[in-house]
């Protein structure tokens, strides 16, 4: 008889030479995504400590008056320093018409959502079809197409004007309430697709047995569908504010330079502004608000996965 | 050498190596704490063109000891050899040996003949050879005609038989089967049964063949291991295994069994004089060279007892007739017996009634001979 | 005379009040102003609006422009190959990191090769900004090497996501059986899992193809003079008095992702039957 021998453990070995397999396959793209994306993050970081150029670009000098000057305005006459009117409100105006946007969409998106996963099964992909195919298209060209719609001689404002009800066109354009409506609609499809997601597995015989207990239509919304899909809710509004804090061309194209947006600013300092530092400094200070808000989705979906199963 | 296990059939030419020997195989999943023994010191011998069954219910090891041989895992002790080469820790497309999932994973890109060739074409067999082995292939599962068909569009059993024609092409020397007919229908499965056990006499390949369903298992076999908690706990014929049970575990989980409680008296050879709680004495053949002592648990066949009428002093057991269960082939009676206990007899139904047994009457069980088989455990 | 019953239609627990009527709103929203811009473009009109009747004069106009010509075939060389080489690299890490017992540092590959949807493109484009400055003043390397790189990073996760699909749907068991029947680890690659990952890589490459060709801000902020695509060209025009040949242009572009788009959802509707 031979003895079985308890040599080196070759399940671990061979689990080893897997991961490094699996190492060295993703590698590549690893590589490329470190050059080309999240390594010159680390850069802007750099730059938002370095003093600006004359004629753009930086001068390789430690400096914080890029932080300084995201907050405080120090006129270069007599050298009084003041709280940064012209960034606060870009600022606020980057949040607050983020928010609004998210509520409107998760407003239009929710009903929407939940009709589709009403229809009958087979219908239900050309039905999200219809919702990702403006996704999948031109984010500048879809910005102005509505810029046509709403600008004074678009449809809007002729219809209005040929149906007698105005006889002067309305100033949409370049106002903060174009900036959301555009951002509205380009960002619909990000809020009801993961609400899509989260109804379809909504198992409805939990429905069933609420009206069997005697609930009406609008206790059976608030009562068992909402808090069903409530990851749903989270993960929709998390994906529409996110860009939308980030916007760039919605806010260009239909803010028209008048309602400036962070990413405006950013680009402002990197083109006209001539202040690389400050520019980096607003980049961080935008990562950093996604990241928080990204931060936020993560914690309530583990604790909401955590205390459901 | 090689030491055999169980009541192989005894070589009186050159001795032939066994098809598969296990030697004291242990697999273990996760680690620390979390360690779970799958295989616990499994030996076993499986001899050349024998339908051996690997029998348990489901996390007994049964599928992991098949997949060890197969080699899509590797034992963490002990040693596979096929035909007395060491094949443990050989990838599983150096082994000559093929194996049929449960699921058949046919390769959905692929036709009919397409899966049927893949294993030939692997190992780089002739261009004709390969034609002609799939040809002879497809006649020997009767598929002939849908051998362009893609296997999506195949009904189950017909996936099952291009499985079957797929692993059985390379001509391995031994077919691993993980519970190919448990996605079948009943009427189905009936007949592939049949079918598979006529494959094996026709091929000649050893079949390890791994299944829950005990009826299968008796069907086909011609040895059963039955598996529990990664151990075997006996191996044998279907007729040594339904018979002489080794344990409580096996005699419970194939066919249905009554556990009485026995003193035994005298052993001698391989018979033992056992008395029962009733006071009748019976004989009890013994398995192997085992000497139990005292009082034991024993084990009775429904069918191995008759039912009589009155409770005189001809049954070995008295009681009161407490259920009728009418089973169209065949009548059950619950008996209750003094001791609190229910005891089940099972005859066979006649065309014309002859007894009429009614619930509450006193009854008595006479045994047949042999009937009584005493348990290690 | 039948009498006049008013039939109530049969309870549906799924209805809610009012939720067809918003979808149905959504639904119009979505697609009016697309259909606006795509009627206008046919517009004989000077300027956009008011309609003054049906001509294609635009299109010959955009067709005829070399600027919109040069644009188009950067925009194109540009997505072929940003959604060749994301989708290769895609590949391999979706081999690498699907279908595996959870090993060391899998968290940290999902985080990187997701990092590009969680990061505001803006800021993206500005960190590449900086860094290809740094590069070309150093180097003086000039070319389209910086875009198709820029590309080609941030394609990678839109590449990655079918494929992974694909990958974790696929049965283990397959790859198995073909090891059974002899086949080496390299065979079983190109003849069982490639095939059957086919349908998750060609939706991979066309969504990078797609998301390629419509990036308008990393572009906008890494190309050297000379270097328009036809969304940045777009872009540059919108400052200036639009013309219905700006419509003229984006229905074609949106004509070409949305037949891609469509391809896919057929392609994916074939396979999964």
């Amino acid at each position: 008889m031979r003895i079985p021998k308890a040599a080196s453990n070759p399940v671990s070995d061979m689990q080893r030479s897997r991961t490094r397999k699996n190492w060295l396959l993703s590698a590549p793209a690893l590589v490329v995504l470190a050059a080309a994306s999240s390594g010159p993050l680390l850069i802007v970081l750099v730059y938002s400590f370095l003093s600006a150029g004359e004629y753009g670009g930086v001068v390789w000098k430690f400096s914080t008056d890029a932080w300084f000057n995201v907050v405080f305005f120090r006129d270069i006459f007599d050298g009084t320093t003041t709280f940064a009117d012209a960034h606060m409100t870009i600022l606020w105006r980057s949040v607050r018409l983020s928010f609004i946007t998210t509520l409107i969409t998760l407003a239009a998106g929710f009903p929407t959502a939940y009709f589709i996963a009403t229809r009958p099964r087979r219908n239900r992909s050309l039905w999200l079809f219809l919702i990702t195919v403006p996704f999948w298209t031109n984010l500048l060209i879809r910005t102005f197409a509505i810029l046509e719609v709403i600008r004074n001689e678009g449809l809007i404002n002729i219809g209005l004007q040929t149906l007698g009800i105005i006889d002067k066109p309305i100033q949409m354009l370049y106002t903060d309430f174009a900036i959301m409506v555009g951002m509205t609609y380009v960002y619909l499809p990000l809020m009801v697709l993961p609400l899509y997601a989260s109804m379809e597995r909504l198992n409805f015989s939990l429905v069933e047995a609420a009206y069997d207990l005697y609930a009406t239509r609008h206790k059976v919304l608030h009562r068992i569908i909402i808090p069903l899909v409530k990851p749903g809710i989270i993960a929709g509004s998390i994906l529409v504010f996110i860009p939308s804090l980030g916007a760039f061309v919605t806010p260009r194209v239909l803010g028209g330079g008048k309602k400036m947006m962070l990413g405006n600013l950013i680009e402002l300092q990197f083109g006209a502004g001539r202040n690389w530092p400050l520019g980096a400094a607003l980049s961080v200070t935008l990562l950093a608000l996604v990241m928080a808000a990204l931060l936020m989705y993560v914690r309530t979906t583990q604790r909401h996965s955590g205390s459901v199963r | 050498m090689v030491e055999k296990q169980g009541t192989g059939q005894a070589n009186t030419e050159a001795p032939l190596p066994a098809a598969i020997y296990a030697e004291r195989v242990t697999k273990a999943f996760g680690e620390g704490k979390k360690k779970v023994l799958a295989l616990d010191d499994v030996s076993l011998t499986i001899e050349e063109n024998e339908f051996f069954t690997l029998l348990g219910p489901s996390g007994c090891g049964k599928t992991t000891l098949l997949r060890l041989i197969a080699g899509f895992d590797q034992p963490t002790a002990g040693a596979i050899m096929l035909r007395d080469r060491d094949i443990s820790q050989l990838p599983p497309n150096q082994r000559s040996v093929n194996t049929v999932f449960q699921d058949y994973a046919l390769f959905p890109h692929m036709t009919v003949a397409k899966n049927i060739s893949f294993g030939l074409e692997m190992l780089g067999k002739p261009k004709d050879y390969i034609k002609k082995t799939v040809g002879d292939m497809l006649a020997l599962v009767k598929m002939e005609e849908l051998r362009d068909r893609r296997t999506d569009q195949l009904s189950g059993g017909q996936q099952q038989r291009v499985a079957l024609a797929r692993a059985l092409a390379p001509r391995p020397q031994v077919l691993l089967l993980d519970e190919p007919l448990s996605a079948l229908d009943y009427k189905l499965r009936k007949e592939m049964q049949i079918e598979l056990k006529q494959l094996q006499l026709e091929t000649g390949i050893t079949f390890i063949f791994v299944t829950h369903d005990q009826e299968e298992a008796l069907t086909m076999s011609d040895r059963i291991a039955v598996m529990n908690a990664g151990r075997i706990l006996q191996i044998g014929t279907p007729r040594q295994i339904y018979n002489q049970p080794a344990d409580r575990f096996v005699a419970s989980f194939i066919g249905r069994s009554n556990f009485i409680s026995v003193e035994v008296l005298s052993v001698e050879g391989r018979r033992a004089r056992l008395k029962l709680s009733s006071g009748r004495e019976v004989i009890s053949p013994l398995p192997d060279n085992w000497v139990p002592r005292g009082r034991v648990t024993a084990v009775v066949r429904p069918e191995y007892a008759q039912l009589v009428a009155g409770s005189g002093d001809e049954g070995d057991l008295q009681g009161v007739l407490e259920n009728i269960v009418y089973l169209g082939t065949d009548t059950q009676y619950h008996i209750r017996l003094p001791d609190e206990t229910t005891f089940v007899t099972r005859s066979q139904n006649q065309c014309q009634e002859t007894e009429a047994f009614e619930d509450g009457q006193s009854v008595s069980v006479v045994f047949k001979p042999e009937a009584v088989q005493v348990l290690r455990s | 005379m039948i009498p006049f019953i008013k039939k109530r239609p049969p309870f549906s627990l799924k209805r809610q009040p009012g939720f067809g009527l918003i979808a149905g709103l959504c639904f119009v929203m979505l697609y009016a102003p697309i259909i606006t811009l795509v009627v206008y473009s046919f517009n004989a009109g000077k300027y956009i609006s008011p309609w003054e009747g049906f001509s294609l004069q635009w299109y010959v106009a955009a067709w005829g422009n070399e600027a919109v010509q040069d644009a188009t075939m950067r925009s194109l060389f540009l997505a072929v190959q940003a959604g060749i080489y994301s989708t290769v690299l895609a590949t391999m890490a979706a081999l690498g990191t699907t279908r595996t017992r959870p090993f060391r540092g899998l968290m940290a590959i999902y985080a990187m090769i997701n990092q590009p949807l969680m990061v505001p493109e803006i800021v993206t484009a500005v960190a590449l900004l900086i860094l290809f400055a740094m590069i070309k003043s150093l180097t003086g390397i000039q070319g389209m090497f910086y875009l198709v790189i820029a590309h080609t990073a941030f394609c990678i996760p839109f590449a990655y996501l079918p494929i992974r699909a694909r990958l974790e749907g696929m049965d283990l068991n397959l790859e198995t059986a073909a090891a059974d029947l002899y086949a080496t680890p390299w065979k079983t690659f190109w003849r069982v899992t490639l095939p059957l990952l086919f349908p998750g890589i060609i939706a991979g490459s066309m969504l990078a193809f797609v998301i390629s060709l419509d990036d308008v801000v990393i572009t906008e902020f890494i190309k050297s003079s000379g270097q328009e695509t036809l969304p940045t060209y777009m872009l540059g025009q919108l400052r200036r008095v639009v013309t219905p040949e700006i419509n003229a242009i984006s229905t074609v572009l949106l004509g070409l992702s949305i037949s891609v788009v469509c391809l896919l959802f057929f392609v994916e509707r074939r396979s999964r039957k």
